[in-house]
């Protein structure tokens, strides 16, 4: 029996997506739609790849952010907790001070990769996963070797849009 | 349609990368299943031999006053060693940008959580009281006792439970856009668990605009952490006063024979598992020669911190120091530490011939000698140092039983199991940073510029 976990309920987004095989085809096609002014297109590639990233001008990703909060949050979560474990209940080892810091050092240390990397992990899903809940449209073959772009459009402009990407080079376009 | 040479005699496109990695996950061969079996087998002797520890206590084991480190913790440096190679090779190697990892960055990091996992159990059986090793984690208790900071054994928990939660991490962080690419061919169970994992992910530019960033975060957080493991690892001996242990080399030494170890499992593990798995073409020769390259310059590390331990122990006109190590070379263990020395600092010297780097038969034989150098290396410095301590009448030795070889034999099926069940789970070869690699086609007929 096939394993069945819950889903979230997915919006359809209605468009036209349209794959191609050459990527100065499918950049092309990218940079005259964001110069019509369509923000809001979806791009798929097999892999990550520099020339889509800058048609379709993306900025820096945020997730620095996480990495950065998270690895805060550890070094301090690292020195408050030893810190005050050691003064809760003072326990003097080898006429050591009590709260020594040089050797809370290494726990800090584990504690902001640790964190740091959890909340890496975290930042990247929030930010992808509300995307991924939004039903648009994909087609298998974009894991594979082509290139989808997909541009949100209301029933009126299909048959227009569709022209543009069997002339800008697209080897196949449906509405979606 | 676009190819490129991915090392030496193979260009393939996009789509044949993808069926190349796919294929590995189609019914096992004899090969595959014999391994496996192998592996199981071995797994249930250690698992019998723990329920006799658990049942009897630690007394079946060769545990010999004032020798009370032994096979245990020996196996558990070992293990520990045996994963830094996967993070070296899949964290530290990308930030350099180092082309041919991609092939063989998976299998590695895979290697480095089943290594962490087989390592985060010996020192729960050499505890004695298995039952109760929580006590070694800060949570409230009614004794309202906290765990001593100050002593490295608690480091220890920190560093080995950092490293296994962040090297799971990194590995099922990379997967999702492979697991994606793998799921929109597969069917049946395996269609199911390829959709859970791969979290949604469609290969869209915003998605990958987050991944590649947070993929490079990551890279950059296990850079110092597997530094900083091995190094913790390294003062658990280090920062105690027993001759032979109390050196400021420790923790560069540690760290260089720790990817050396982890290396030579790497080649042990890849050189038949591509055969098995058909992916010859994709791991070849060119990744060999780079590992065997990592290889010699790590044996290197290790030929000078041998060195040095001898130099230092006779400059510092210390005694115990020059005892032990006269000892080491010369006393009851002369077989482990002569076995140490040749199989790491001289046998790597092989290496700096391109013929036996190129041959994979050469290169197995090798790897295993390091497996066994690097294992006897932990046995020497922990047993040999222990055996002769600063009051001559407590010299002694101790004879390991059946319990500390069937743990040792049930550690290589625990990692052995989990490993090649892997390899046949989920894509071993990385899909998505092959790719990267091949330029994209071009309708006006150039080559592409993607690097």
């Amino acid at each position: 029996m096939a394993l069945k976990l819950p889903v979230p309920r997915r919006r359809e987004v209605p468009g036209v997506l349209a794959s191609f095989e050459h990527i100065d085809a499918a950049c092309d096609a990218i940079r005259t739609l964001r110069k019509q002014g369509r923000r809001n297109l979806t791009v798929y590639t097999s892999h990550p790849n520099h020339e889509v990233e800058a048609a379709v001008g993306h900025t820096n990703s945020p997730v620095r952010l996480f990495t950065l909060i998270g690895g805060l949050a550890g070094c301090t979560a690292g020195f408050a907790m030893t810190i005050w474990m050691s003064r809760d209940w003072p326990l003097v080892v080898g006429g050591k001070a009590i709260g020594t810091v040089v050797p809370y050092v290494a726990i800090a240390f584990e504690l902001t990769v640790l964190i740091g990397s959890l909340v890496t992990f975290l930042g990247m899903a929030l930010l992808t996963f509300p995307r991924a809940v939004r039903k648009v449209a994909f087609d298998r073959r974009f894991s594979d070797d082509l290139i989808g772009v997909f541009v949100p459009a209301s029933v009126s402009e299909t048959d227009k849009l569709s022209d543009f990407f069997r002339r800008a080079g697209a080897v196949e376009v449906r509405n979606a | 349609m676009a190819t490129v040479a991915y090392g030496p005699n193979l260009t393939r496109t996009h789509a044949e990368i993808t069926s190349d990695v796919v294929a590995t996950l189609s019914p096992p061969s004899r090969g595959y299943l014999a391994a496996l079996f192998g592996a199981v087998g071995l797994f249930l002797i250690g698992l019998i031999t723990f329920v006799m520890l658990l049942k009897d206590g630690l007394g079946h084991a060769g545990y010999n006053p004032p020798i009370m480190w032994s096979v245990y913790i020996t196996n558990f440096v070992f293990w520990v060693g045996i994963g830094h190679a996967g993070t070296l090779i899949s964290a530290i190697l990308y930030l350099f940008r180092s082309p041919w990892r991609t092939a063989v960055y998976r299998a590695t990091e895979a290697m480095t959580v089943f290594a962490v996992m087989t390592a985060g159990l010996f020192p729960i059986i050499h505890i004695g009281r298995q039952w109760i090793f929580y006590w070694l984690l800060p949570y409230p208790n009614a004794r309202y006792l906290w765990p001593n900071f100050k002593s490295p054994l608690i480091w220890d928990v920190f560093a080995i439970g950092t490293y296994l939660t962040v090297s799971t991490c990194f590995l099922v962080f990379g997967l999702i856009p492979d697991v994606a690419a793998v799921r929109d061919r597969a069917t049946g169970w395996r269609r199911a668990l390829y959709s859970q994992m791969s979290l949604g992910w469609t290969g869209s530019d915003n998605q990958w605009r987050h991944f590649s960033r947070a993929y490079l975060y990551l890279a950059a957080l296990c850079t110092p952490l597997v530094l900083s493991v091995h190094s913790v690892v390294s003062w658990d001996f280090a920062m105690s006063l027993v001759p032979a242990w109390h050196g400021t080399i420790f923790a560069p030494y540690f760290v260089g024979g720790a990817i050396y170890s982890g290396l030579g499992m790497v080649m042990t593990l890849l050189i038949p598992l591509r055969k098995v798995l058909k992916i010859e073409h994709l791991i070849n020769d060119y990744h060999f020669d780079n590992l065997a390259k990592l290889t010699l310059l790590t044996g290197c590390i290790l030929f000078y911190s041998y060195s040095m331990e001898y130099f230092v122990a006779w400059y510092s006109g210390n005694t115990f120091e020059q005892t032990t190590f006269f000892r080491r070379a010369f006393g009851p263990y002369w077989w482990a530490g002569w076995t140490m020395i040749i199989c790491n600092a001289l046998v790597s010297q092989l290496l700096w011939f391109k013929k036996i780097r190129t041959n994979l038969t050469s290169l197995f034989v090798i790897s295993i000698f390091i497996n066994i150098g690097m294992w006897f290396e932990r046995f020497v410095i922990i047993v040999s140092s222990l055996s002769n301590e600063f009051i001559p009448w407590a010299w002694d030795g101790i004879n390991p039983t059946w319990a500390d070889w069937g743990i040792l034999a049930g550690s290589f099926g625990w990692f052995l199991m989990y490993f090649l069940l892997f390899a046949r789970t989920f894509p071993i070869v990385a899909i998505q940073e092959i790719k990267e690699m091949i330029p994209m086609p071009r309708r006006k007929g150039t080559a592409g510029g993607h690097h």
